[in-house]
């Protein structure tokens, strides 16, 4: 079935469609309408879940974290500042490995305040140990948001699957909905390696010592470095299973093939642009501009942000002359942070270094800067002409 | 009500003896005896306090029951979500009680803990009240009393009044609010088996004597929450359906109509001890204010 309807409403029946049991949340834009769908799906009865409307972000992932920790498909979205808020509990639910979903409407955070899109919220939460994913349109957003309690349950890793506030949150596209009969194919009910229960007890998350400790057997149980070297390492193979969830998406609905990078006429491409969100797509248009003044030029869009999929993007980026990284956030005080791990991808995975391409970061759209298409072709012209705009925030006035 | 008595409690222990709790822990009686109260089929959340090492560090657990460790700030919200999933597995007969310290109920947590409230999220909210941040040191909290040295409130002692959380929660409309002391765990106990009954949020603030933190022997534990109460310092009631009642012994001590003086209560802890004369009748004057408000009760 093809509907018209929102980014927001797309997430929303994508949570529908995977069976979440309790949803809690707290109103922020641009993600309220979201979870105001969804209180409205379960409060008409047209979804069987629990939905708590709590006092805080903190709270809210704060119900999913204990939900989960008892047994049941837990659900949340936020977006900027209620993404901060959350932050003690974002490392939590990672830490305690429990297979959480959460939405980011990306949102430019305060100080001052900006209600409108980019993408500090998420970035700045990319060193908690979830997965990260970036839809670049509604198609996306409905079965991105249903593979991620796939992969989140496969690894014991939390989800977050991050979209352009406004630019995909509220505007409204065609996209084909799942039928709901597949889906118990490609998701079968929540399995926890784990739920709180009086006849087995356990004490969840308590201190755990900075040495390995005998248990009341005799075993040796691990330490706190041995549980987080086993996140990163489970982390590091969630690559493979985000890869594979794909392929099984694509068998059961026909769609995907693009998990990991999104390449658009990359294949010839002597400069590549990459980036993350719907801005990839609209540069999709700059890259037919230039390619039709003589450009070989190309852009890829990275998919999978955390854990980073070094290996494939810097295949997709081996053989280019030079690489510019379009981004909508940054490590304040260095460079975009994408900027930095794919410098890094392509240091450990090109064999001649010689042979890397040049690596020139640009920043756009800070708190919903327009970007217009004209200025990024501007752009990427002076830097296919050697030098990138100075400074490199693009459509900057100062 | 049937009360309880010491030879009608449970024998099954949830606590087992040799936990990390210091030697004439409140908490550790007071943990003790409500557990026996909630029975083999409850989950526990606990957030970051005394109560986080008395239960033991990982892969040593010292009680039976099964318990979520949580954020600081989160506990009650975190109650919320046990029992959102309970019940949408059709769990619902397992019950669900908060166990924090005051500064993870009146300070840090009590964001939470009201907006559960206000929602009605059917679970008990046991505070164990050490009367500062035992946990860190023995700092200051909102509910450590006017005059009590704390390692932040080195010379002067804490300035302000304790905040009565208590009261805020009463303020919240619950079906169920009370107060009780680890020196009174029969009391504590019976009120533990009518809170489950009830629907919503219930609320229990238990005073709960630290002999580090307050400064006395460990033996004087049980004496020290005695004599709390027995001077009317610290009081015993519940609030159910909105109607007040003082219990056991602050209902004994309403029926005689005499009370210790508070100074045997501040004088047997060092904690007070730059407390002047002065403050001291102070102390006194409020808690003879307070009193007269009282009337009725259980009777004994
Ligand atoms: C967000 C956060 N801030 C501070 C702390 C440090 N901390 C841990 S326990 C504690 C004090 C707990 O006090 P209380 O709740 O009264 O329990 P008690 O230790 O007295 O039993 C503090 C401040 C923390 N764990 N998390
Ligand atoms: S510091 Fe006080 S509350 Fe904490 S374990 Fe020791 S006696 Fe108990
Ligand atoms: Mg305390």
């Amino acid at each position: 079935m093809h509907v018209i309807e929102t980014g927001n409403v797309a997430a929303a029946l994508g949570v529908r469609l995977a069976g979440a049991q309790v949803v809690a949340a707290y109103p922020i834009t641009p993600q309220t309408p979201l979870t105001e769908k969804l209180s409205e799906l379960i409060e008409a009865g047209e979804m069987d879940a629990r939905y708590v409307p709590v006092e805080s972000e903190h709270s809210a992932l704060a119900v999913c974290i204990a939900a989960s920790s008892a047994g049941a498909r837990a659900f949340t979205a936020t977006s900027a500042n209620g993404l901060l808020y959350m932050h003690e509990q974002v490392h939590w639910a990672a830490g305690a490995r429990l297979p959480i979903v959460m939405c980011v409407a990306n949102r430019a955070v305060g100080a001052p305040w900006n209600i409108w899109n980019d993408h500090q919220d998420s970035i700045s939460q990319r060193d908690t140990g979830w997965i990260q994913i970036y839809s670049c349109d509604h198609q996306q957003i409905i079965d991105d948001t249903l593979k991620a309690f796939r992969v989140a349950e496969a690894t014991s890793i939390p989800v977050m699957v991050c979209y352009d506030g406004y630019l995909l949150s509220h505007t409204y596209m065609p996209f084909a909905v799942p039928e709901q009969e597949k889906v118990a194919e490609f998701l079968p009910p929540f399995q926890p390696a784990y739920a709180l229960d009086p006849s087995s007890p356990a004490n969840l998350n308590t201190v755990t010592l900075p040495e390995v400790r005998l248990d009341v057997h005799g075993e040796l149980a691990h330490g706190y470095m041995e549980i987080r070297y086993l996140l990163q390492e489970d982390l590091r193979n969630a690559v493979q299973v985000v890869e594979e969830t794909d392929a099984a998406y694509q068998e059961v609905f026909g769609r995907g093939g693009v998990p990991l990078v999104e390449p658009y006429r990359c294949d010839d491409a002597e400069y590549i642009v990459v980036g993350l969100g719907s801005l990839t797509y609209q540069l999709r248009d700059v890259v037919e501009t230039l390619r039709a003044e003589g450009h070989r030029i190309g852009v890829l869009g990275v998919r999978l942000y955390r854990p980073v999929p070094d290996a494939a993007i810097a295949a997709a980026l081996q053989g280019a002359h030079g690489v510019f990284v379009m981004e909508k956030a940054l490590s304040y005080g260095y460079e975009g942070a994408l900027c930095s791990d794919l410098k890094s991808a392509l240091y450990d995975h090109l064999p001649d270094k010689s042979e890397a391409p040049f690596v020139k970061g640009l920043i756009a759209g800070i708190g919903g800067r327009e970007i217009r298409t004209a200025d990024l072709a501007d752009a990427l012209r002076s830097g296919l002409a050697g030098s990138i705009p100075d400074p490199n925030w693009i459509a900057i006035q100062l | 009500m049937t009360r309880t008595t010491i030879l009608s409690l449970p024998t099954e222990e949830y606590v087992h003896p040799g936990n990390r709790a210091c030697t004439g822990c409140g908490l550790g009686i007071a943990y003790r005896i409500g557990t026996k109260a909630l029975g083999p089929d409850t989950i526990v959340i606990v957030p970051p306090s005394c109560l986080t090492v008395l239960q033991g560090l990982f892969p040593v657990a010292s009680t039976k029951l099964p318990s979520l460790n949580t954020t600081f700030a989160c506990t009650a919200a975190a109650a919320t979500g046990v029992l959102e999933a309970l019940k949408a597995q059709g769990r619902e007969h397992t019950k669900v009680v908060a166990w924090a310290g005051d500064g993870g109920t009146a300070d840090i947590g009590i964001q939470s803990l009201s907006g559960a409230a206000e929602r009605g999220d059917d679970f008990l909210f046991m505070c164990y009240d050490n009367e500062g941040y035992m946990n860190t040191g023995v700092q200051r909290s909102g509910t450590t009393p006017q005059g009590a040295i704390t390692a932040n409130t080195p010379f002067k002692g804490k300035l302000q009044q304790k905040k009565d959380v208590a009261a805020i929660m009463i303020a919240h409309g619950i079906d169920y609010v009370a107060t009780a002391s680890a020196a009174y765990p029969l009391d504590l106990y019976d009120k533990i088996r009518k809170a489950i009954t009830l629907k919503g949020v219930k609320y229990i603030h238990i005073h709960t004597p630290c002999p580090p933190g307050w400064g006395y022997e460990a033996r004087y534990t049980v004496k020290i929450g005695e004599l709390a109460v027995e001077t009317g310092y610290w009081d015993l009631y519940e609030v159910e359906l909105g109607e007040f009642r003082l219990t056991g012994a602050s209902a004994k001590a309403l029926k005689k109509g005499t009370r210790k003086p508070v100074n045997e209560y501040l004088q047997a802890q060092s904690r007070f001890r730059i407390m002047s004369p002065e403050q001291a009748a102070d102390v006194q004057a409020r808690v003879d204010a307070k009193w007269s408000t009282y009337s009725g009760g259980e009777g004994c």
